[in-house]
């Protein structure tokens, strides 16, 4: 823990990560997360641990598969595109059920796109994103301290359900600079209970086999239901969320990530004006906090989705209420970012409806 | 009284291998499976698995082992062995893997020198899809997309993997061999024996291309496929040390 510092979100992120006991870290250059590779340079030889600048991305989630699949606590970060390319190892991943960390600092797309801050890839970091049937611990930090603390829930989270977890930010979340404390004490992962799948010397054990696939018949059927099985248990347990006062509210705003910090502003605003809005920021954005709002539609008839994108967390919300409640949409997608007065406008105008 | 001669090798599982018959794999796990007895690194060594027809060699080499996506072995190796320097880490790949869609991936892991060790099974085909064309598929071969036999004018020349690594500063040491006659596969063992040598010595990247017969996509017989490794592939593909730093060291 100790003291408060100033710190790029970025930063914080590799930081956290070091801090909660990763020492392993392979990328590759793309704006806008430079600065967490840069940082692993320097940081993870000082804690003993690996800095590899990979020679793609593709590369750099394989390298994450072998050095996971040893025991070690791994992460690469990336942006869109590169996120893309690594979608083949993130699979792999899933189906071997090795824990790994990644973040994705999305930047606009599709394509190569643009270098703004951007919440486009909701649909790729929610939906697995590579092929099969499988699932990703997602974590939407929206404050440079949350990207520094997120990421040993993830590998808490990573090593207790053997998945992938990831943290969905964005370039503004990477770049700007806030005070932070980290809410936990280093982590010495030579402390951490042996891994029983972890390969390396044998030493009379029976020798351990890390695979993604089942060709006999009917065996990958059972082993993705059992993949499913701790995923349903992911739901049921590891859902996180916020809520700021929903209790009186007539309307409700739902946003995650820096969508989330832009809403609360015009709640603020709105209720210096009477409006009674609420808000509800999903932490986690899978698993989604559905019961939640679906508990919360049952009384709120009317919501508002805010995102940087042209619409993708607003399925989710439409699945969770079940149509029991309107659904507006203000969206800023490839670099626009919506301000608070703009949402505010939004809001006064789904009212005067 | 009986004397035995010859057994099983303990780098082998007693899983019955499902490999062709006249096929080049079961020899080369065979070498493999010797030299991890010998050298007595059976139980330090993770192997790596292929996206092939030698996926299964998982099951089929005793010690611990790994399966990840076609051609990303030394990526994987690479991962292994930074975190787990103790180990010995080897990568088995067929010529699709290794030099088609592993392209970077093999080049890369050379470059920085990985302190790994690549078994590189080049049998001039896709085996395990059915036998399309491979980046090492000999010119005018036929092959499954290749129906009139390779034509350089529109799908290039093999590459020639030794050679293209020989180029770089990274490996130690780099050799091709063959398994088509005994005197072959005695020396292939030797080279594949020194390539773990290498690593064992902490010297560095070693590769040991095998060029390989596969009967069954090849559309021949056993023997037409040995004919061929020696009358085709070998003129093709010289077999003899590309790199050898390991003196010197
Ligand atoms: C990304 C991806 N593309 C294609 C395939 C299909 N595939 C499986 S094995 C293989 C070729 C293997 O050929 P080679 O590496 O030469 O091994 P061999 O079977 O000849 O030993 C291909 C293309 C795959 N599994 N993954
Ligand atoms: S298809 Fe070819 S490479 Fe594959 S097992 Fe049969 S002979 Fe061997
Ligand atoms: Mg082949």
């Amino acid at each position: 823990m100790g003291e408060k510092k100033l710190m790029k979100g970025n930063e914080a992120l590799a930081e956290g990560a070091v801090r909660a006991g990763c020492r392993f870290f392979s990328g590759y250059p793309i704006t806008p997360q430079n600065e967490v590779p840069e940082y692993m340079s320097w940081r993870m030889p000082e804690v003993g641990g690996t800095f590899i600048q990979a020679e793609s991305e593709v590369a750099a989630i394989n390298m994450l598969y072998g050095a996971s699949a040893c025991g070690t606590r791994v992460m690469t970060s990336s942006s869109g595109p590169g996120i893309s390319l690594k979608q083949e190892g993130i699979s792999y991943t899933a189906s071997a059920q090795l824990p790994i960390f990644y973040a994705n600092v999305v930047r606009g797309g599709p394509g190569l796109g643009n270098i703004a801050p951007s919440q486009g890839d909701y649909f790729q970091a929610t939906r697995g994103g590579g092929h099969g049937d499988y699932r990703v611990f997602v974590m939407a930090p929206n404050s440079v301290s949350e990207m520094g603390n997120f990421p040993r829930i993830c590998y808490e989270v990573a090593e207790k359900y053997r998945m992938v977890t990831m943290i969905l930010a964005d370039g503004l979340l990477g770049q700007m600079m806030e005070p932070i404390e980290f809410d936990f004490e280093p982590i010495d992962p030579s402390k951490l209970p042996p891994k029983d799948y972890a390969l390396g010397i044998q030493e009379g054990r029976s020798r351990r086999v890390v695979r993604s696939y089942d060709l006999k018949p009917g065996f990958m059927e059972k082993h993705t239901w059992k993949l499913m099985e701790i995923y349903n248990q992911v739901e049921e347990k590891e859902t996180r969320y916020e809520t700021i006062m929903a209790e009186d509210a007539d309307l409700l705003v739902v946003a995650y990530g820096t969508c989330s910090r832009i809403s609360r502003a015009a709640l603020a605003l709105g209720r210096k004006e009477n409006l009674k809005i609420g808000l509800l920021r999903p932490i986690t954005v899978w698993p989604f906090p559905s019961k939640i709002l679906h508990d919360l539609a049952s009384r709120i008839k009317k919501i508002l989705v805010v995102e940087m994108s042209t619409g993708q967390m607003i399925e989710d919300v439409k699945l969770a209420i079940e149509g029991s409640a309107q659904v507006f949409f203000h969206g800023r997608p490839s670099g626009g970012i919506p301000t608070e007065f703009e949402v505010l406008d939004v809001i006064k105008k789904i009212y005067g409806k | 009284m009986e004397k035995k001669v010859f057994a099983r090798t303990k780098g082998l599982t007693e899983t019955p291998m499902r490999y062709c018959p006249g096929c080049g794999h079961g020899v080369i796990h065979r070498l493999v499976g010797e030299t991890l007895e010998e050298l007595d690194i059976r139980e330090r060594t993770i192997g790596i698995a292929p996206v092939g027809c030698s996926v299964f060699a998982d099951e089929y080499f005793n010690c611990d082992m790994i399966q990840p996506a076609h051609g990303r072995g030394p990526a994987v190796a690479t991962g292994m062995k930074r975190v787990r320097p103790d180990c010995i880490i080897f990568s088995y790949q067929g010529d699709g893997d290794l030099a088609s869609i592993g392209m970077a991936e093999t080049i890369h892991s050379a470059a920085r020198g990985e302190n790994i060790t690549i078994i590189f099974v080049n049998n001039a085909i896709y085996g395990m899809t059915g036998g399309q064309m491979a980046p090492t598929t000999l010119p005018g071969m036929r092959s499954t997309t290749s129906p009139f036999g390779r034509d350089p004018k529109v799908a290039g020349n093999p590459i020639r993997v030794c050679e293209l690594l020989s180029s770089l500063k990274g490996p130690v040491y780099l050799e091709r061999v063959a398994v088509n006659t005994p005197g072959n596969v005695v020396k292939a063992k030797k080279a594949i024996k020194k390539a773990f040598q290498v690593q064992v010595d902490g010297l560095g990247f070693s590769l040991v291309e095998i060029i390989s017969q596969c009967p069954t996509d090849w559309a021949m017989t056993p023997l037409q496929s040995i004919g061929r490794v020696k009358d085709e592939m070998i003129p093709y593909y010289p077999l003899g040390v590309f790199k050898s730093l390991e003196e010197k060291k």
